[in-house]
């Protein structure tokens, strides 16, 4: 795949594979490459050259509408709720793709289950919630869907260490779920340590990919994370 | 033959291009044809042409002024009519009820427009995001109208100040409008000279950095607050000697003459003729002076055509007509090399 | 006395002030989802009510049919043919071309209205006679009180439509965060064409209420503009409320100011001066201190914008 902003390009001829129903992490030093693998992925970017298959269909160029409905869903890095408007209606929105809004009400129910926070705060604005809160609605939101595949970007990123270990957790439990998850993460051992299988990005080529063990064992790995390259 | 190399990527290749020398003798003999086209000028040209020049020269003067404002530190500003009238009623009064000297007058008139600059660009450019100096400047452009209009005991009112003096020099009148004309002409260089020297000082290059690469040139220890503010408080001076200028010329000043939207008339001359470009005021100022003239046919609707003008600009050329030039560089007097 | 005559200016104020949200709200809402800054809004405003005058004339309706059918109008000019033909190709420059675009839309519609209609103002009909209305001692017009009535109705029309509507929830969300929108699948540019929909009807209903009073005059937009930009701001422009909130304030202070500044009496001498002619300078001054000391606007709120 190749894909990048406007004349850059930042990803280069990557192939990556994401397993089904295990959780793949991609590491890799800043710049990367990382995000654009998703946003690029997700139909944020254009892709030059490539395909993305889901299931053996052809997904590459479709928008994100048409992604939600054949099963993906994403969250970005960062803040990706709604401040003003109410932690119910936020969560409304992820079942946009379902174009039904009696059955989103029927799965938010299915998510207040999972994350009693949320129902507890479902009316207040979502701005008002902790940044964990905020996390959990984020990621609730994209459950409401089912999907097949998850793509998740650095959801560690501002949690107390006790948080991230609660959204680790979630994603465990979603992968035994049979839930395919791609995560981005910058803190790779910890991440890698939960992991199924790793993914090694470097200047938007693929360094190097196997079982998550395989790379946090390998030796040139920690190399990479101090800045030197790793040659595969 | 070859005078400057560049290098270009194109697609995957390394493309090395040169700058036929050809090119800099044509932009040197365009300009200086128009120098001495403009200095011959008033032996062609009646009384009538003479003040449409002087008109371009006074709007190309604070056209010069907004460009350091908007073409290089990259902010808004839609009170340059209002710094205008600012300049223009100061050196008038000044003249008429204080008997003050024109030239004293000239000076006061714009070191009173850089202290309203610096006043009003303070506050407003502390804030980075967002176009708060265009908001604040709106504010300041309606407030100073106000002024004009209200304080008859002091400017007379919407009937504006009559029978204004031109200036003269050791003696040597400047009323005829030759005289005036070249007048207008030596302010217009001497502005231009100014222009020149920022754009060439450290702090002009510190200008271009910071507009090609804010975060860049944060990094490298220049305040961009404090650039942004020196371009504003400059820009506004020479709106104030341009309204000098323009009082001068026409021999009335009245609170319409600079009110907001003329202050947006000056801002569409800018884009129009090229922002960030040192020749984009000259073009702005001479399309917008000269349209009516040209367009005779038209009648009223030349300020529609020009509206139509700014809005296709912004559409296919948003770097202006001067923008123009580096695209009849790169095509007709460029060549690659083979390496 | 002092207190009733007080309170009459603050309903005249609130009937202006209901107006100018009318005319803010609409500017605030293009700014938010799509980052346009409309320097036309108030050549908007103004063309509408030529429009309603033009439609009257040419098709001998009165005046609630002719404001509907310029409504259809305005919203395929003003929403659907400004968005297409000027907005969408120059967003992508960033927000700068696409202000002097309006800008240069604005003369145009200011010169062509004076071309057509000519310099001069023009009366325009009210929807009501206005009459006095007498409440123990409280001289009100209908006027004012149809104008506030009809304002009202069209601002909680919008407030239920973005609150309690799934497709208005989806505008505010585009208007919050337009990347997660896209990312949850929300049809991103049909929201910011309903905004812009929206403000064109804002506009016209905007031009019905306020023309009666100032005329219908091709220079009147300047000042239209310039209200929906002090509201916007002072209120705060990254929030409906916000706006909102700021026109009515605008429009109590104005008729406030009007009388109370005309006779300001100097403290310790016998000077009382007319100020009236500065009451246009009070929001004009709140509108810098609000930049200086409160740039998010007095009902706003900081952005915060995810990485």
């Amino acid at each position: 795949m190749v894909a990048g902003y406007g004349a850059t390009t930042i990803l280069n001829s990557t192939t990556i594979e994401v397993h089904e129903a295990a959780l793949t992490t991609v590491i890799g030093p800043n710049g990367a490459g990382k995000s654009t693998l998703f946003k690029a992925i997700f139909g944020m970017l254009p892709i030059r050259e490539g395909k993305i298959l889901l299931e053996g269909q052809d997904i590459t160029h479709l928008k994100p509408l048409a992604l939600l409905e054949k099963g993906m869903a994403y969250v970005p890095q960062g803040r990706n709720i709604f401040p003003q408007l109410s932690v119910e209606h936020n969560l409304e929105f992820g079942g946009i793709s379902l174009k039904n809004l009696q059955e989103t009400r029927v799965r938010m129910e299915k998510v207040y289950e999972q994350f009693p926070i949320l129902k507890a705060r479902a009316k207040k604005q979502a701005g008002t919630l902790s940044g964990g809160e905020q996390k959990m609605l984020e990621i609730g939101r994209a459950m409401l869907l089912e999907p097949k595949l998850l793509l998740i970007d650095e959801p560690s990123i501002g949690l107390s260490p006790i948080l991230v270990q609660q959204t680790f957790d979630l994603l465990l439990a979603l992968r035994d779920r049979g839930v395919s998850i791609l995560m981005i993460e910058q803190n790779a051992k910890k991440a890698l340590g939960i992991s199924d299988y790793g993914i090694v990005l470097q200047q938007g080529r693929l360094a190097m990919a196997g079982t998550a063990q395989g790379i946090l064992n390998h030796p040139e790995i920690g190399h990479l994370f101090l800045g030197g390259v790793v040659k595969v | 033959m070859s005078s400057k190399l560049n290098s270009t990527i194109q697609g995957q290749q390394l493309v090395k291009t040169e700058t036929l020398k050809s090119f800099d003798y044509l932009t040197w003999g365009l300009a200086i044809a128009l120098i001495i086209g403009l200095i011959l000028a008033p032996l062609w040209l009646k009384n009538y042409g003479l003040i449409l020049l002087c008109t371009w020269a006074f709007r190309t003067v604070a056209v010069q002024g907004l460009n350091l404002t908007m073409g290089y530190a990259g902010q808004v500003s839609l009170a340059q009519a209002a710094f205008m009238g600012v300049g223009a009623y100061t050196s008038t009064l000044l003249i008429l009820k204080a008997g003050v000297n024109y030239w004293l007058a000239l000076i006061i008139a714009l070191l009173i427009s850089l202290l309203i600059g610096f006043l009003i660009g303070f506050p407003a450019l502390r804030i980075k995001e967002g176009h708060y100096l265009a908001f604040v400047t709106l504010g300041f452009a309606n407030l100073i109208w106000l002024v004009l209009r209200n304080e008859q005991w002091l400017t007379n009112g919407p009937l504006g100040i009559r029978d204004i003096p031109r200036p003269s020099i050791f003696g040597y009148s400047l009323f005829e409008p030759i005289r005036f004309y070249y007048f207008s002409l030596i302010m217009l260089a001497l502005v231009t000279l100014v222009v020149w020297f920022i754009l060439r000082s450290p702090w002009g290059r510190a200008f271009k950095a910071l507009r090609d690469n804010p975060a860049r040139s944060e990094s490298l220890g220049l305040s961009q607050t404090t650039y942004t503010l020196l371009a504003f408080a400059i820009g506004s001076a020479f709106a104030g000697v341009a309204g000098v200028m323009q009082a001068g010329l026409v021999e009335f000043i009245d609170p319409d003459s600079f009110v907001l939207w003329r202050g947006l008339l000056l801002v569409m001359m800018l884009v129009v003729g090229g922002s960030g470009s040192l020749i984009g005021p000259f073009i702005g100022a001479a399309i917008v002076t000269l349209l009516p003239e040209w367009l005779r046919f038209t009648g009223e609707y030349y300020l529609v055509i020009f509206g139509l003008g700014v809005i296709i600009v912004m559409r296919y050329f948003p770097k202006g007509l001067a923008g123009l030039l580096p695209f009849v560089k790169k095509r007709f007097f460029t060549r690659e090399v083979q390496s | 006395m002092q207190l009733q005559f007080f309170v009459q200016l603050l309903v005249s104020g609130i009937a202006t002030g209901a107006i100018y949200a009318l005319m803010a709200v609409g500017f605030a809402l293009l700014w938010q989802t799509s980052g346009t800054i409309n320097f036309a809004q108030g050549e908007f405003i103004m063309v509408s009510s030529f429009i309603i005058l033009w439609l009257m004339g040419l098709l001998h309706i009165g005046l609630v049919p002719a404001f509907f059918l310029a409504m259809f109008i305005s919203m395929f000019i003003f929403g659907f043919l400004f968005k297409r033909i000027l907005v969408d190709p120059l967003l992508k420059y960033g927000d700068v071309p696409l202000i002097i675009a309006t800008i240069g839309l604005g003369m145009i519609i200011r010169e062509l209205t004076r071309i057509f209609w000519g310099a001069n103002a023009l009366p325009f009909p009210s929807l009501v006679k206005n009459k006095i209305l007498i409440f123990g001692g409280l001289r009100v017009g209908t006027a004012d009180l149809v104008t506030i009535a009809v304002a009202i109705v069209i601002i909680a029309a919008l407030q239920l439509f973005l609150n309690k509507t799934f497709v208005g929830r989806s505008m505010e969300a585009t208007a919050q965060n337009q990347d997660v929108a896209r990312i949850l699948g929300i049809n991103v540019d049909r929201m910011i064409l309903y905004t812009f929909l929206i403000n064109a009807f804002l506009v016209t209903s905007a031009a019905l209420l306020v023309t009666p009073k100032l005329l219908a005059k091709f220079s009147s937009g300047e000042t239209f503009g310039l209200i929906a930009f002090m509201a916007a701001i002072i209120g705060g422009f990254n929030q409906v409320r916000g706006a909102l909130i700021g026109g009515f304030l605008i429009g109590i202070i104005d008729n406030l100011a009007k009388f109370y500044l005309a006779r300001v009496h100097l403290p310790f001498t016998d000077i009382t001066l007319n100020l009236s002619p500065y009451a246009l300078a009070i929001p004009l001054l709140l509108l810098i201190g609000v930049i200086l000391f409160k740039p998010e606007g007095i009902f706003g709120r900081k952005e915060e914008r995810s990485i």
